[in-house]
C-alpha cells in the first residue's frame, strides 16, 4: 500500500462522505431516476458526482486494472550463467489462471475450499448465534445495557488482537485444553485447526450480525405481536411468521457483509494457526504468500480470482435473495413497498429505543 | 483499513476493494538491460540512510550518532522498519522494485543475501576494504553470492543447548552431552530424580515456520548431512540426512520431545524451560539473560548443540549490511559500512545490545566473558555452524522444508518419503 499513498490521501476527503453512507448520493439518485428531470440538472448531477467517480477510478479501478494486467505476467527467470534474475517479467497470457487446473493447482484448490468452508460454516453459525443475541438484546430486562455492551465487545476487538488472544487460549497448555481436560494441539495441521479458526471467527463476528438484526427488530411494531398473541400464536410461531420475515432485509444485509468479509479472511488464521498451514490457508493468505515470494503474477491471478468469487457471491445475493444493499433506488415495486411499510412502523420502534 | 472502509462503501466498491490490498504490491517492471552484472562504482558523497529493524536498545542510533559527529556533511539517518522480519523484507523489496533511493544501507537477515544479490537489489562490494579475515568464517560465508561479496557481517547468531545443570549434577552427569545418545542417557538418569517428575527431555522450535527450517537443518547437519551443497544443489535424500530427521521423528514418538513441542516457537519453548518442564532446550543466545531472571536462574547452563556422533552444527543467524543498488552517495555508504561494522562498533553492539559480534577475538575477551558467560560456547556454536540453504528463492526453499519436515514430525509421512519429496521439491526450485 505505501507506494500509493499520494492518491489515497488526496482521495480521503471526497471519498469519506460518499463512502460512509449513501447519503450524499441520495438526493442525486432519485433526481436522476425522475423522467421529468431537465438536461441541466442532469449535467449538474454529473458534475457533483464526478469527484467521487474520479476518486473511485484512482483508488479502485486503476489498481484493479493493474492487477488484471499483472496477472498476465509470469515470474522473473534466473540466468544460470550470471546468477542474476532478469529485470523483466515474461508475458504469459492466461497461464497463471490455467495453472490452477494443472500441477500448481493443488494449493489453490485447497485454499479455495478452505475459504468456502470457512465462509459457509462461520456465517451459518454467526447467523444463528447473532439472531439469538439480537433477541436477547431486544428483550427488556434489568441490566440490558450491560448485556448489550458485553455482547458487542468481541466485535470491537481488532482481529489481530483477538487472533493472539485465541492463540493463547488454544495454546498446548491453554484454557481450551484445561476446559476439555484433554490435550489437543490446536495450532497444528488438521480438523482441530479449522475448528479453532471457526470458534474464534464466530466469537468475533456474531455480534455484528446481532447488532444489525437488533436494528431490524426495533422497527417491528409491538402491535403486530399483540395481534398475534390475540390470535393465540405461540412464541415459536411468532418468531417464524413475524420476526423472521420482517427482520429479513436487515438480516440479509448482515449475512451478505459477513460473507464478503469471510471470503477475504486473512489475519485470523494467519495469526492463530500460522502461515502456510494447509488446513486453514485461505485464498487471501495464498495470494499474500505468493506476493511475498516475489511472484507477483500468480499472486495477482489469485487475487483476481478471489475478487471474481466475491463478486459472484455478492451478485447472487442481490439477485436471488433481493438483499437491498446499494440503497433505495426503487429497483422493484415490491421492495419499495416493503420499505415504506417498514418505515411506517419505524416510529413506535424509535420511541422504544429511547426508553 | 480495508475491512473498515469497505463495509460502508457501495456494493461494487466493496468487491473491487477486496482485491485492492493484494494488488497494491504489484511490481513495476521496466525493460532495462537484463542479466549483465552492474559494475559498482561507489561514487558520490552526501547524506544517506540506514534501514533496519526498530531498535529498542537505542544502540544503533548511538553508533550512528558517533558517525554523524565525525561526518557532518555525510549524515546518516536511521530509517526504522517494523520489527517483524517478513515486513522488513517486504519493505526492502518494495523499495527495490520501485527503484527508490530511500534506503541506502540495508540491514539484511543472513539468509537474504542470495535473493537480494540475484535480483541485483544490492551492489557487489570490494572485499579488500573490509577486515573479513578477522571475522568468523561461517559468518563471512553468509555475505557471499557465487563467491562475490555482497554484504558485510554486522552481527551473528547461533543455536545453543540450554540445560538444567542442577538436575544433571544431581543425577551424576558431570558434563554437558555432545551427542544425542548422551543427551538421552542423561535424560534417563535425570528423569529418575523425584524433582524431575513430569519433565520432558528435549525441545526446539518445531512449529511450521522459519524456526522449523532452522531446527531441521541443524538435525541434518549434525548427523553429517546437508540440505543443499556448497553450490546450492539439494542433497537431502541421503542416509545421513535421514538419520538427522529420524532423530527428531523418533524423539517425538518415544516422548524424548514432548508432543506439544510441535507447537513451539522460540517463546513457547523458553516458557516451558523456565517453568521447569524441560531438561534440554535448543534456543538462541537471547534467551540467556531472560532465563537468568526466571525461576531457573542459576540452575541452567548453555552448551554447543549435540550431534549424532560428536558436536552438532548450529544454523547461522545474524545480520549483514549491504548497499542498495538504487541509492545515491555510495562512496559515503561504503565508508559508513566500514565504520558500522568495525571492531569498536561490534563491541558496542555486544555490550549494549547483546548482539553476537562477527569478530573472533571478542568471544575470548575476559571482561566480556564475565558479563556474557555463554560467549565461548557461542563461538564454538558459530564456528561449527552451517548457513541455511543459500537459494535465490529462499522463501520457497524454506516453505518446502517446513512442509516436508512438519509432515514427518506429525507422522503424516515417513521420514524417508518426506526427504524424497523434499529433494524433489528443492530440485524443482533450484532448476528454476
Amino acid at each position: 500500500m505505501p507506494t500509493r499513498t499520494p492518491p489515497e490521501t488526496a482521495a480521503d476527503r471526497p471519498l469519506g462522505p460518499a463512502g460512509r453512507a449513501e447519503r450524499p448520493a441520495g438526493p442525486v439518485k432519485p433526481r436522476r431516476g425522475l423522467k421529468s428531470a431537465t438536461a441541466g440538472s442532469g449535467r449538474m448531477a454529473a458534475l457533483l458526482v464526478s469527484p467521487t467517480l474520479l476518486v473511485l477510478t484512482v483508488v479502485v479501478l486503476y489498481p484493479t486494472a493493474m492487477a488484471l494486467r499483472e496477472s498476465l505476467y509470469g515470474v522473473k527467470g534466473l540466468d544460470p550463467a550470471t546468477g542474476f534474475i532478469s529485470d523483466t517479467e515474461p508475458f504469459v497470457g492466461l497461464r497463471n489462471y490455467a495453472d490452477i487446473f494443472g500441477e500448481a493447482g493443488d494449493r489453490f484448490w485447497n485454499a479455495f475450499w478452505n475459504t468456502t468452508f470457512f465462509t459457509v460454516v462461520t456465517v451459518g453459525l454467526e447467523t444463528v448465534i447473532g439472531v439469538a443475541m439480537a433477541l436477547i438484546m431486544h428483550k427488556a430486562f434489568q441490566g440490558r445495557a450491560l448485556v448489550r455492551a458485553s455482547i458487542l465487545i468481541p466485535w470491537a476487538v481488532p482481529t489481530a488482537i483477538s487472533g493472539l488472544l485465541w492463540r493463547w487460549i488454544f495454546n498446548s497448555d491453554g484454557i481450551a485444553n484445561a476446559l476439555i481436560g484433554h490435550q489437543v494441539l490446536w495450532t497444528t495441521e488438521g480438523v482441530h485447526a479449522k475448528i479453532a479458526v471457526i470458534v474464534a471467527e464466530v466469537w468475533k463476528t456474531a455480534p455484528f450480525i446481532g447488532l444489525l438484526v437488533l436494528a431490524g427488530l426495533q422497527v417491528i411494531g409491538k402491535e403486530v405481536y399483540e395481534a398475534a398473541r390475540m390470535d393465540g400464536a405461540s412464541p415459536v410461531r411468532q418468531f417464524w411468521h413475524i420476526t423472521l420475515p420482517l427482520v429479513k432485509p436487515a438480516l440479509l444485509v448482515a449475512i451478505l457483509f459477513r460473507c464478503l468479509d469471510a471470503l477475504r479472511m486473512f489475519d485470523l488464521p494467519y495469526l492463530l494457526v500460522g502461515a502456510q498451514k494447509n488446513s486453514v490457508e485461505t485464498l487471501s493468505m495464498l495470494a499474500q504468500n505468493e506476493a511475498s515470494n516475489v511472484r507477483f503474477g500468480p499472486a495477482a491471478a489469485y487475487a483476481v480470482l478471489l475478487f471474481l468469487y466475491v463478486f459472484l457471491v455478492a451478485l447472487g445475493f442481490v439477485r436471488l435473495l433481493g438483499a437491498n444493499v446499494v440503497g433505495d433506488d426503487g429497483a422493484t415495486a415490491r421492495k419499495s413497498q416493503r420499505k415504506s411499510r417498514l418505515r411506517r412502523v419505524a416510529a413506535p420502534g424509535a420511541v422504544e429505543v429511547s426508553t | 483499513m480495508n475491512a473498515r472502509t469497505t463495509r460502508a462503501l457501495p456494493c461494487s466498491a466493496v468487491l473491487v476493494a477486496a482485491g485492492l490490498v493484494l494488488t497494491a504490491c504489484g511490481s513495476s517492471d521496466d525493460s532495462s538491460s537484463s542479466g549483465e552484472p552492474k559494475s559498482p562504482s561507489f561514487s558520490g558523497r552526501g547524506p544517506i540512510t540506514y534501514a533496519a529493524a526498530k531498535d529498542s536498545s537505542g544502540v544503533v542510533q548511538k553508533v550512528i550518532d558517533g558517525w554523524n559527529k565525525q561526518h557532518p556533511k555525510e549524515k546518516v539517518t536511521f530509517v526504522q522498519l517494523p520489527s517483524d522480519v517478513n515486513q522488513q523484507r517486504q519493505q526492502m523489496i518494495q523499495n527495490a522494485e520501485t527503484k527508490s533511493d530511500a534506503y541506502t544501507v540495508l540491514s539484511l537477515d543472513a539468509v537474504w543475501t542470495s535473493e537480494f544479490a540475484a535480483h541485483q537489489w544490492i551492489d557487489q562490494l570490494p572485499a579488500a576494504r573490509f577486515p573479513l579475515d578477522q571475522m568468523l568464517k561461517p559468518v563471512v560465508e553468509t555475505t557471499k553470492y557465487r563467491d562475490h561479496l555482497y554484504a558485510v557481517p554486522q552481527s551473528s547468531d547461533g543455536g545453543l543447548l540450554y540445560y538444567r545443570s542442577d538436575l544433571l549434577k544431581k543425577a551424576g552427569v558431570s558434563a554437558a552431552p555432545t551427542t544425542w545418545a548422551q543427551m538421552q542417557a542423561a535424560c534417563a538418569k535425570v528423569e529418575k530424580l523425584p524433582e524431575a517428575k513430569g519433565m520432558s527431555c528435549y525441545a526446539g522450535q518445531f512449529q511450521k515456520y522459519e524456526g522449523l527450517t532452522v531446527n531441521f537443518s541443524e538435525a541434518v547437519n549434525s548427523a553429517g548431512g546437508v540440505v543443499t551443497d556448497a553450490n546450492g544443489k539439494p542433497e537431502v535424500d541421503t542416509p545421513a540426512a535421514k538419520k538427522g530427521l529420524d532423530f527428531l521423528v523418533d524423539s517425538f514418538k518415544d516422548g524424548t520431545i514432548p508432543k506439544e513441542a510441535i507447537t513451539y516457537q522460540e517463546e513457547e519453548g523458553r516458557q516451558a524451560f523456565q517453568s521447569g518442564k524441560l531438561i534440554f532446550l535448543r534456543n538462541w543466545p537471547y534467551m540467556y539473560s531472560l532465563a537468568e531472571k526466571s525461576k531457573v536462574a542459576g540452575k541452567f547452563a548453555a552448551a554447543p548443540l549435540p550431534g549424532l556422533t560428536g558436536a552438532g552444527s548450529s544454523t547461522l543467524g545474524g545480520h549483514n549490511v549491504a548497499v542498495s543498488s538504487f541509492a545515491k552517495n555510495k562512496a559515503t555508504a561504503l565508508d559508513f559500512i566500514k565504520y558500522f561494522t568495525n571492531h569498536d562498533s561490534a563491541t558496542t553492539f555486544l555490550k549494549e545490545g547483546s548482539a553476537a559480534p562477527p569478530y573472533a577475538d571478542l568471544y575470548d575477551d575476559q571482561a566480556l566473558v564475565t558479563q556474557y558467560p555463554y560467549l565461548p560456547v557461542l563461538k564454538k556454536s558459530i564456528l561449527n555452524a552451517v548457513p541455511r540453504p543459500r537459494a535465490v528463492q529462499y522463501g520457497d526453499v524454506s516453505s518446502a522444508v517446513q512442509q516436508e519436515a512438519y509432515a514427518a514430525l506429525n507422522g503424516d509421512k515417513s521420514s524417508a518419503q518426506a526427504l524424497k519429496d523434499l529433494q524433489e521439491a528443492l530440485r524443482k526450485l533450484s532448476a528454476q
